[in-house]
């Protein structure tokens, strides 16, 4: 019985067809998916908590983030979106060099993504924004009278909170961009394969599940820039 | 003599199976066979499961006496944290899904393997790693803040091994979820020709409703435990007051896992006892789609009571009252289960086999352990034990009456599946009697001390409780004992058992139409299945109605 399915490499021992092993592969990924929602649903959770609890301090800290970094990271990230699902269309198409272009052009994307970002830590570090004994937040005069007037909110008060704010600021950048380094090294074990013309339109599901994972990455940070970069921003 | 009848082959014996079929190390180590991975497991949890037991023998003995005579107070803060943590997250979670489930399920639905066989073996080495720091942590000299980790005490006030326990259990936490993705595809994709979802065995059902959990709520932990390193290491301060922090926070995400994790233990138990019950009374599970249900049921609710944790900590009292409420719900389907079992019994073959004297006593201990839960989850009631020795006995109930009794009840149940021998029947009930016995004995008075007000995690106590606290210490050495005998056995079997025959129970359920024990790929031929789980009517009563 399917004698011929079995000669062929490319399905498992244990599935008795590729649609079997190719739906059994997608679902585990969207469980693994699930579990990364939960995953980083713990830290949005705890952003939203100490959000709700100091709207002002956060707001303030939060101006010190820079925008124009923020904003071209995230135009990256959705170009490498796009480059990783047309990686993934080439794969189902059989067109190994063209794979082999976009995963590229994605790996490009990722890096100067990641390029960006530790330009962006270098710079907390200069300003003394990075949480430990170093850190000291520094408002203008002026809104630190407006939060006493307004709120009592003493400069040390302020510092404190300030420190939570990039506290959580570089827990979940951090998570983000360790995901994306994680995801750059997995895409280069997809080079060989590709360039050697495995994947075809029965069987591309490993190349597609990495897509998925790419694309989640992403959506974090379509989540993360608003979150930390623009809302209630001075 | 025993050596000549431990090689007679009954009728039908496999020449070749999945224990012969490839010899040497490497062949075990880099199997990707469901069926090895399940007993490299039981080897690992049984390890742990004794190293647990051990700090618990030197906590009873230090309780054994009302003064601190024994260890240090630093000491035994040490010793119950590491009991809590190899008990939970390297015994009872991975115990009945990763040895039971990881043997049975691709044989209880006509499948070759699971559908990501090297992935499991992977799930294997993740649990090692995440042993080996736990283990670490224990030459670092443990860890003081109890298997909870509550801040600020594990974040700002304790030296010990926090970090690197957590790492441990980081780790771990990875390979519960590689298993429980595994089994949700597994079982959604890899059924027999004909298996319907209302033909799977309630085990199936059991394992799918604790998968879920596995992958839900176990990142929960995860990140929290990250939250926790980060802040010890790096002094990310996410939980600490000094930076407006709120240690309330971490309790909230705990047990937003740590609530469902208790579930990640006794439902599979209830699996367990579902095929242990219907086997031994010779009927169909009574309200078959009750029980299938109520496992689903557990797992979803589950998720939504984790505040009764919170009576004490500082919850709103709305809040409180919610959850109150919500955990009272959970009695529902958990009654449900416990009154199906009965009906299944009423009017059933009884048999008296080993297996099923772990599920009766199953239903015993579960049903104190759930009916003290009712009364924990009153807020008045459990402002009154909060952490008080009642508190002790009552999720000792759970997981040692409960989840334990399930796991050795299936592990003598499946045993001649998965060993192809029997194991000595008189010692064996002997052994299950024991542990009953033993059990009630360390954990009863236990209820009756926090009722009477003694806290838990002191190393010394008043004089008046000397009494119930020998009574437990003295249980605890039978219990000791009753565990300490079917380890014995089973391994003694494993080599020298008498071979037995495909089905000795004569069981109903897929696993037991393939050879015992069964060829590498499960099945000869991939069944169809054409009737539905648990029928042992017979087939002329059966033609005539
Ligand atoms: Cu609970």
């Amino acid at each position: 019985m399917q004698a011929s399915s079995h000669h062929s490499s490319a399905l498992a021992h244990h599935f008795d067809s590729f649609e079997q092993q190719r739906e059994s592969a997608s679902l585990g990924m969207w469980l693994f998916v699930a579990q990364e929602i939960m995953f980083f649903g713990g830290i949005f959770t705890a952003y939203l908590v100490y959000r709700v609890k100091n709207p002002e301090v956060f707001a303030l800290a939060s101006s010190e983030l820079d925008l124009t970094l923020g904003g071209i990271n995230t135009v990256v990230l959705i170009l490498s979106s796009l480059t990783m699902a047309l990686a993934v269309r080439e794969a189902q198409l059989g067109r190994g060099k063209g794979v082999v272009s976009f995963l590229i052009a994605t790996l490009v994307f990722g890096g100067i993504f990641l390029g960006i970002k530790s330009v962006e830590y270098s710079a907390k570090f200069e300003h003394h924004l990075v949480p430990g004994e170093h850190f000291h937040f520094a408002p203008s005069q002026e809104e630190m009278d407006h939060l006493w007037e307004t709120k009592g909110f003493t400069p040390e008060h302020i510092d404190r909170r300030a420190e939570m704010f990039f506290s959580i600021y570089f827990a979940m950048t951090g998570l983000h961009a360790f995901h994306m380094i994680i995801g750059m090294v997995i895409l280069l074990f997809f080079f060989r394969p590709a360039w050697r013309g495995r994947y075809n339109a029965d069987y591309h599901n490993p190349i597609e599940c990495f897509g998925l994972y790419w694309h989640f990455v992403d959506i974090v940070w379509i989540f993360l820039f608003p979150m930390l970069y623009l809302i209630g921003r001075a | 003599m025993s050596n000549a009848k431990s090689k007679e082959r009954p009728e039908g014996y496999p020449d070749r199976h999945y224990l012969n079929a490839a010899h040497g190390l490497k062949s075990w180590f880099l199997t990707t066979d469901h069926k090895r991975i399940g007993l490299l497991y039981l080897l690992a949890i049984t390890l742990f499961f004794f190293l647990g037991g051990a700090f618990a023998v030197l906590i009873r003995l230090e309780l054994a006496t009302p003064g601190g005579d024994l260890v240090q107070p630093e000491t035994y803060n040490r010793l119950f944290t590491m009991h809590g943590i190899v008990m939970i997250f390297f015994f009872l979670i991975p115990s009945i899904p990763a040895v039971l489930g990881n043997f049975l399920l691709p044989l209880m639905i006509g499948a070759k393997d699971v559908a990501f066989p090297r992935l499991n073996l992977a799930s294997w080495y993740v649990y090692m790693a995440g042993g080996i720091f736990t283990l670490w942590a224990l030459f670092e000299g443990g860890l003081n803040t109890g298997w909870t980790f509550y801040t600020p005490l594990s974040t700002v006030y304790s030296n010990t091994a926090v970090t690197t326990a957590g790492i441990g259990i980081f780790i771990t936490g990875f390979s519960s979820i590689l298993t429980g993705m595994n089994f949700i595809v597994t079982i959604h994709r890899m059924r027999a020709p004909g298996l319907t979802w209302f033909r799977l065995p309630l085990f199936v059902w059991s394992q799918y409703a604790t998968s879920l959990i596995q992958i839900l709520g176990t990142p929960v932990l995860a990140i929290t435990v990250l939250l926790l390193a980060l802040e010890r290491t790096l002094k990310l301060g996410i939980f600490d007051p000094a930076l407006g922090g709120d240690p309330v926070l971490f309790q909230h995400l705990f047990w937003f896992y740590s609530h469902p994790a208790v579930y990640i233990m006794i439902l599979p138990a209830m699996g367990v006892i579902s095929e242990l019950i219907a086997t031994f009374s010779r009927k169909r599970v009574f309200g078959y789609r009750f029980v299938a249900f109520a496992s689903v049921a557990i797992a979803i609710l589950g998720f939504l009571v984790w505040g009764h944790h919170l009576f004490v900590s500082g919850q709103s009292v709305y809040a409180g009252a919610v959850f109150s409420v919500l955990s009272m719900l959970v009695a529902i389907p958990s009654a449900v289960k416990v009154f199906n079992w009965t009906a299944t019994l009423y009017k059933g073959a009884v048999s008296w086999e080993t297996p099923m004297l772990y599920a009766l006593g199953f239903i015993g201990l579960f049903t104190i352990g759930g009916l003290t839960g009712v009364m924990l989850a009153t807020m008045g009631i459990d402002i009154h034990v909060h952490d008080t020795y009642f508190i002790v006995a009552h999720f000792h109930y759970i997981m040692v009456g409960g989840a334990i009794m399930g796991y050795l009840g299936g592990l003598h149940y499946w045993w001649p599946k998965i060993a192809g021998r029997l194991y000595p029947v008189f010692l064996s009930k002997f052994a299950a009697i024991i542990i009953f016995v033993g059990f009630n004995l360390t954990f009863f008075p236990q209820f009756i001390l926090g009722y009477l007000g003694m806290p838990r995690r002191y190393h010394s106590y008043p004089d008046e409780f000397q009494v119930l606290n020998v009574m437990s210490s003295a249980g605890a050495t039978i219990l000791g004992i009753g565990y300490l005998i079917p380890m014995l056995y089973f391994a003694w079997s494993m080599f020298y058992g008498k071979r037995c025959t495909q089905n000795p129970w004569g069981a109903k359920g897929l696993e037991w139409e393939t050879a015992s024990p069964p060829p590498t790929l499960n099945f000869d031929e991939i069944p169809t299945v054409t009737e539905e789980p648990y029928d042992y009517t017979p087939k002329e009563v059966q033609h005539a109605g």
